[in-house]
């Protein structure tokens, strides 16, 4: 599914009829059934026949994904559930290399006939495209693991909740909205569940079950008099978890300005707060545009992370693979041999890690047979590494690939994607309340809304639910209009301090787009509560 | 799978509804065959071929309802999601907003098929990146881009006797040429449902003009310009007008169109009255489904005449409590425009900004469609009727709604897609006074 499908689906004011317009991504299914995984046995033998179907035909490599991807979807608004999906998808993709050229195709009829017919697809579409090779694909080196398996560390499975149990959770959300005046409350929770089955000519046989679920709310409250409406979205995050992450923790709680949440989520005490905000935000004073002090919680700066941090290294962008759709990156390959470019100040540590526990990109192995890792990006705001998969690893002098690649479907090619790209905490002991008491003129940001960044990962401008005024070193009230902009490079380098590992937490873009046709991936990024020094704040009121 | 036959689909559908039990039952059928080829670096990257279908059951009882799909279609499969649909229908809450499905409709047949596209393979798309490359590499350029060629076919039927079929093709191509140095950059995008009407080689050539014209651009000062938009830029910024004509956001009080007091702005003048926008399945350039995905017939509306809001979009639902006619929402716009080339816009202007492509536009405030975004791929000043040269890529902050009433002038429209959505519109190239662009960025 796109990103632009799911903001439609997604939308307020779904009804049966609009989810039919929308593109069907999958088949639904009584979870019973879809629970219990295709028969590994079976799963194996389908992918040899694609696999010696390729090898016949001329394929030099070959590797097959078999999939299976559940998902449910439960949107609901004011005392209404307005629609519960359960999908289901099951297919496979077959990718070789012939005459050097990548190939691909994909099948949703899996008998051996069509099987076979698809491989020698891939076989046909590397051959003739291989005539527009400038160079041979070359693989870094990748051991066989033989036949091994994963799944994500999950308490419960949120498919194996009854939906009565969701839907009940979510009405009452939207009960405590009305209760507190609202006058619109939209919310939804989403689950994903991909199993997935990974074979290659190279002995690989790789079984995972990966498990995801995204809680989220928007409440809305309008002005009768002026006609003007705020809303406040959920301060959840998306996450590599069961439905635990939904169960409240008190030691997964950090009390502040008000309660945000690390591992667990409490949904309904959020939605209390978020409608006091409202109310809140209707009443704020516009921001006078300048340059302030920012502190930005996690629940902004994942975000920021993601399209500064995450998409600038990411290397097909670098080597211009990337140039006709999602853009290039300024972080180009001399800044990288130079070893001194100051991506950031002294405390700024980027860490990639395809094996965080509880984060979206978290898998065992990557979609084309790679064991997860966790490696530098920025050290000591200089800027070390990448992100790479098989056929990129050789450009950087690496023996082999860092895991990166994703498909989002067994209807996709898999291809670089982004790992967890998370900003380390900082050493010494520092709480946002300690930060906030040596800030004059500052705004304090918590949660995601309008983001955009160029091609090329300079310019940026990002806005956030609550922007709270900071002056003299106190909190006041609300402020509206703020969008802060900034060059990525002195964003990060006006980074001046941040605070320590209690409160680290995770946020997490569940569709990040990407590709040709375009894919989504799901990606989470770490940080602490964290001090930006002069950062151009501008008013983004407008009378129509 | 092959693309359904209007008569193989009629069966398919006449089959499934057999099995139901339901109160009232609707069938989706729809799949594609399609295929594609990506390159950059001057050389082929990724490519392939796709087969999807998907068979969708909606099954009622009272105003309980449940969905099921399959892509499986032998006769187990037919019954088992029947069976599905029926118990998830069981199973559901009551939906107070559940409306009857419709009866029997007619529908012109939809002119959006044309089988020159159907008929490519993979050498078709190899070929035609070949051309690309070749021009990429005679200019010292470096080339990267996306063909892809769709045959598809939709029919639904239901309980009530509603039946529709239609089948479709389509081909987009995009490609970006950068100069060695990447300090140039142009973009080129078209999209038809005939492939015939592709010029593959014509679009690169204008891509790699703009790529060699933009490079070593100078920087101006942000503030507020007169902009030309060619169509592929002006369209990015529009269709967030269009997503948002929404009639129960309006009535609900939160969007563009709300007025305090439960009010809307619908039958207001709210731009020039220059702006002319409809729709129309039936127009040459962009031909479109006959009905949307519901079975309503779609027909020409229009939606915004002489500067007037005329038309919202709604669902049956709403409509049906608010007493009005159903209007669903468009597949594609169509804005009227004049003769004038988009030569003859930069002709007419003094001072001015050429703006070939926007980027990464993203809404800022729903209330006024603030939006914000980047220049992209050959932004160009403009003195005196002329380019004198490139200028680097601006971010902007700027509503679809001030901008059309800023209007100084139309050119011709012409099919375009935007970069944002993939959607297809006829837009023209306009020229808007006052422009907010708030930031300079180094991105080429």
């Amino acid at each position: 599914m796109r990103r632009r499908d799911f903001l439609y689906v997604s939308g307020i004011g779904l009804g049966a009829s609009m989810l039919q317009s929308v593109p069907v991504i999958g088949r639904d299914i009584a979870m019973e059934e879809a629970l219990i995984p295709v028969d590994t046995a079976l799963k194996k033998r389908l992918a040899d026949v694609a696999l010696n179907a390729a090898r016949s035909k001329g394929a030099t490599y070959a590797d097959v994904r078999i999939g299976r991807y559940l998902n449910q979807f439960l949107t609901t608004r004011e005392n209404r559930v307005e629609n519960i999906s359960n999908t289901e998808s099951y297919g496979m993709g077959i990718r070789v290399i012939a005459n050097g050229s990548w190939g691909f195709a994909s099948i949703d009829q899996l008998t051996e006939d069509n099987i076979a017919r698809a491989a020698a697809t891939a076989v046909q579409i590397a051959k003739v495209n291989s005539k527009l090779l400038t160079e041979p694909v070359k693989l870094a080196s990748q051991r066989g693991y033989g036949e091994v398996s994963w799944k994500t560390p999950i308490e419960k499975n949120a498919f194996e909740i009854p939906i009565k149990e969701k839907t009940e959770l979510l009405l009452a959300v939207n009960d405590a909205a009305m209760k507190g005046g609202a006058n619109y409350i939209n919310s939804s929770l989403f689950l994903v569940n991909e199993q997935k089955y990974f074979a290659s000519t190279e002995g690989s046989y790789i079984d995972q079950d990966v498990h995801r679920l995204w809680p989220t709310f928007t409440v809305t409250k309008i002005d009768p008099k002026s006609g003007k409406f705020e809303t406040r979205n959920s301060l959840s995050s998306p996450m590599g978890m069961g439905y635990e992450y939904l169960i409240p923790k008190k030691e997964e709680e950090i009390d502040g300005l008000f309660t945000i949440y690390k591992n667990r989520y409490n949904m309904l005490e959020d939605v209390t707060t978020a409608t006091r905000h409202v109310d809140e935000k209707l009443r704020s004073k516009p921001v006078e545009a300048g340059k302030y002090d920012l502190v930005i919680d996690p629940t902004n700066l994942f975000l920021t992370i993601h399209e500064s941090v995450g998409h600038p290294s990411e290397l097909d962008r670098v080597l211009g693979y990337e140039a006709n759709y999602a853009g290039t990156s300024f972080l180009t390959l001399d800044k990288w041999e130079s070893k001194k470019f100051k991506f950031g100040s002294d405390i700024v540590n980027f860490e990639a890690d395809k094996t965080q526990k509880g984060s979206l990109a978290a898998v065992g192995y990557d979609d084309e047979g790679v064991k997860c890792k966790n490696w530098d990006i920025i050290k000591d705001g200089i800027l070390v590494n990448y992100q790479t998969i098989r056929d990129q690893a050789h450009i950087l002098g690496l023996p082999e690939s860092q895991g990166c690649c994703y498909a989002d479907s067994w209807s996709s090619v898999q291809f670089q994607r982004m790992p967890n790209v998370s900003l380390k905490p900082g050493k010494a002991a520092l709480s946002p309340a300690d930060m906030i008491k040596n800030v004059e003129k500052g705004i304090y940001i918590f949660g995601r809304n309008s983001y955009s960044i160029d091609q090329q990962r300079y310019n940026f401008q990002f806005s956030g639910q609550l922007c709270f005024e900071i002056k003299d070193g106190k909190i006041g009230g609300l402020l509206k209009d703020v969008a802060y902009q900034a060059n990525t490079q002195e964003f990060w380098n006006a980074c001046s301090a941040i605070c320590d590992e209690k409160d680290y937490r995770t946020g997490g873009s569940f569709f990040d787009g990407k590709g040709q046709p375009s894919q989504v991936s799901a990606v989470s990024h770490g940080c602490s509560t964290t001090l930006f020094k002069g950062v151009n704040v501008i008013n983004t009121g407008r009378k129509i | 799978m092959s693309i359904l036959s209007k008569e193989e689909a009629q069966a398919l559908l006449k089959k499934v509804l057999s099995y139901s039990k339901a109160d009232e039952c609707e069938v989706n059928l729809n799949g594609s065959d399609a295929g594609n080829i990506r390159y950059a670096r001057n050389s082929v990257s990724t490519s392939g071929g796709i087969s999807q279908n998907t068979l969708v059951v909606s099954s009622a009882f009272g105003k309980k309802l449940g969905v099921a799909t399959i892509n499986e279609f032998d006769d187990e499969s037919l019954k088992k999601v029947v069976q599905r649909a029926e118990e998830t229908a069981m199973l559901a809450p009551e939906n107070p907003e559940f409306v009857s499905f419709l009866g029997p409709q007619t529908y012109p047949a939809s002119p959006t098929f044309v089988q020159s596209t159907a008929n490519m393979g993979p050498k078709e798309r190899a070929d035609a990146v070949a051309a690309s490359l070749q021009i990429s590499k005679d200019n010292k350029l470096n080339a990267a881009g996306f063909l892809e060629n769709n045959t598809s076919y939709a029919a639904m039927m239901n309980s009530k006797g509603l039946f529709a079929y239609n089948t479709s093709t389509g081909v987009s191509f995009n490609v970006t040429l950068r100069t060695e140095d990447g300090k140039g950059s142009g973009y080129a995008t078209k999209s038809y449902n005939d492939f015939s009407k592709l010029d593959v080689k014509g679009a690169t050539a204008s891509a790699a003009t703009k790529a060699a014209s933009s490079a070593s651009a100078r920087a101006l000062e942000p503030g507020k310009y007169t902009v030309i938009l060619e169509p592929a830029a002006a369209l990015v910024l529009l269709e967030n007008l269009f997503f948002g004509m929404d009639g129960r956001q309006a009535d609900e009080g939160r969007s563009f169109m709300s007025k305090p007091g439960g009010l809307t702005k619908l039958g207001e003048k709210l731009v020039d009255e220059r702006v002319n926008i409809y729709s129309d399945p039936f127009h040459p350039e962009l031909p479109t489904s006959t009905w949307s995905g519901d079975g309503r017939p779609q027909e020409k509306i229009n939606w915004i005449e002489n500067g007037v809001m005329k038309n919202l979009f709604y669902s049956r639902y709403w409509a049906q409590k608010k007493g009005i006619k159903a209007t669903p929402a468009p597949d594609a716009v169509i804005m009227a425009g004049t003769d004038q080339s988009l030569e003859d816009l930069i002709k007419g202007t003094e001072k001015g900004i050429l703006v070939t492509r926007l980027w990464y536009i993203r809404s800022v405030d729903p209330q006024t469609v603030l939006l914000t975004g980047l220049t992209r791929d050959g932004t160009f000043y403009i003195e005196n009727g002329e380019i004198k040269f490139p200028v680097k890529n601006f971010r902007f902050n700027e509503s679809p709604i001030i901008m059309l009433n800023n209007l100084e002038a139309l050119g011709k429209p012409e099919r375009t897609v935007s970069g944002e959505s993939n959607t297809n519109a006829l837009i023209p190239p306009m020229k808007i006074r006052d422009f907010t662009f708030s930031s300079l960025s180094d991105a080429v």
